[in-house]
């Protein structure tokens, strides 16, 4: 990714703004991105217009410190790409080198590649930039070289996918692993929650299981953060990376942000959000960026089991199924009940497939017990 | 208002599908054959097709009768029984 387009101002001069608040539309080779911004202050000056074509790093916007008549020169850098991962809005150049931290071998790999470090942001807690922060602004910035004409980003994105699964397969060693889960529990429950509640407060049977996932996650920390510069970073926080096709092709796996502590309605409400600016193309740029791992579901397409390819930092996958009825045989005894087969493609350099099995065994066990997964956060 | 009938709860369910997938033309929906393989909906978008069909026409659609939404006829039928009008016609 290499440049977007403004597409509309979400602020103007005097505005009070804050860490995280959406800034500005741009348009990228992923369909319209709100910008974030990363620090808070005073706008001071818009200087990009809308309709611009602005390549990234390039200065948007001057923010002022809050109550300061001084105008240090913060800036909204053209963020943006979801793919840039990070591209967000640091403050200006020279405050923004000021605060980062980055090793020496990755700021000459950034000098090599002709990445901008005003659009890279490190994927871990510690901050630091570390190689593959760079190797990944930069191959995101590849696809993009190509004019990303605003009428084409669908095969913008198909080279934004083939790049990341291209790496995911030359450098990750993956191993898969898959169980049926006896789910009939957990529809029985749902649809005696579901009876209870209207139309437009109903429970998708996605979201137990984004919650399912989640804590057993936390059981299994090998699978959850990135791998970066040859060595695992675990996440404290689960950040779910949701696999959502969008119609007519394509895919994004933007985040929902510690999906572990959401109760069920908090996680419906934000799949809900999330699958609306997927399909309407407003995904915000945090979002993209920072999954610790992902979960695809393509039951929905009737198939019996998903083997995903992991999204390079990520560790890990989580594949699941159809839920179909199967003979299920208990106590000796062949009995018709609802199955689900999950599946776990996970990075062999972080974990083994014994972690990897305690994993889907704790998948199985929290959802044997959905009542209790609507309550945990 | 008064019950409404077979072409008017149609044209209720082809707003709330074009809502979800503009890029279907309704004349193309073979009334006989499975809804959402054809519209390619997938649960979240059959959701929000139920939560439309609840905002135009007031009904709330349980789950359990999710099955009688299979087809675009045997949705019509549905609807008409749910909203009232009588099958006489059919």
């Amino acid at each position: 990714m290499e440049a977007g387009t403004l597409v509309e101002w979400r602020i103007k001069p005097g505005d009070a703004v804050t860490r995280g608040q959406v800034v500005a539309v741009v348009e990228t080779q992923k369909g319209a991105i709100d910008v974030e911004i990363w620090d808070s202050g005073i706008v001071d000056r818009l200087v990009a217009r809308p309709g611009a074509k602005i390549p990234v790093g390039e200065v948007l916007a001057l923010l002022r410190g809050d109550g300061k008549t001084a105008a240090p020169p913060a800036t909204t850098p053209s963020a943006i790409a979801p793919t840039a991962v990070t591209a967000p809005v640091p403050s200006a150049a020279q405050s923004a080198a000021d605060r980062q931290k980055i090793s020496p071998s990755a700021r000459r790999l950034a000098q090599e590649l002709g990445v901008d470090l005003a659009t890279v942001q490190a994927q871990t807690a510690d901050g630091v930039i570390s190689r593959a922060d760079i190797e990944r602004a930069a191959a995101t910035a590849k696809p993009a070289a190509v004019a990303p004409a605003a009428g084409d980003w669908r095969a913008q994105m198909r080279k934004a996918i083939a790049a990341a699964m291209a790496r995911a397969k030359r450098e990750i060693p993956h191993y898969y692993l898959a169980t049926d889960i006896d789910v009939t529990p957990l529809l029985a429950w749902l649809a005696a929650e579901n009876a209870k509640r209207s139309v437009v407060e109903r429970l998708l049977p996605a979201v137990p299981l984004m919650k399912a996932v989640a804590l057993a996650l936390r059981e299994v920390p090998e699978l959850n953060g990135f791998w970066i510069d040859g060595a695992f970073r675990p996440s404290s926080a689960v950040h779910l990376g949701m696999a959502i096709a969008m119609r007519g092709g394509g895919l994004v796996a933007p985040a929902i942000h510690d999906a572990d502590r959401k109760t069920c309605d908090e996680l419906m409400a934000a799949l809900r959000d999330l699958i609306t600016r997927v399909r309407g193309g407003r995904l915000r740029s945090s979002e993209m960026a920072d999954p610790t791992v992902t979960l695809t579901s393509l039951g929905e397409q009737g198939v019996a089991q998903v083997f995903g390819v992991i999204y390079p930092p990520q560790v890990a996958i989580v594949g699941l199924g159809r839920i179909r009825e199967r003979p299920w045989v208990t106590a000796g005894t062949v009995a018709v009940r609802q199955v689900l087969t999950a599946s776990l493609a996970a990075d062999h350099r972080v974990s083994d497939g014994h972690r990897g099995a305690l994993f889907l065994a704790a998948l199985d066990r929290l959802l044997q017990a959905p009542e209790t997964l609507a309550e945990k956060a | 208002m008064s019950a409404p009938d077979r072409q008017q709860l149609q044209a209720a369910i082809f707003d709330a599908i074009g809502a979800i997938a503009p890029e279907v033309d309704p004349a193309d929906i073979r009334p006989d054959q499975p809804l959402r393989q054809q519209v390619d909906l997938d649960s979240f978008d059959f959701l929000n097709v139920i939560i439309r069909l609840h905002e135009i026409l007031g009904i709330d659609i349980p789950e359990s009768d999710y099955g009688e939404l299979l087809t675009l006829d045997r949705a019509v039928d549905y609807l008409l029984r749910r909203c009232g009008g009588s099958t006489a016609g059919k």
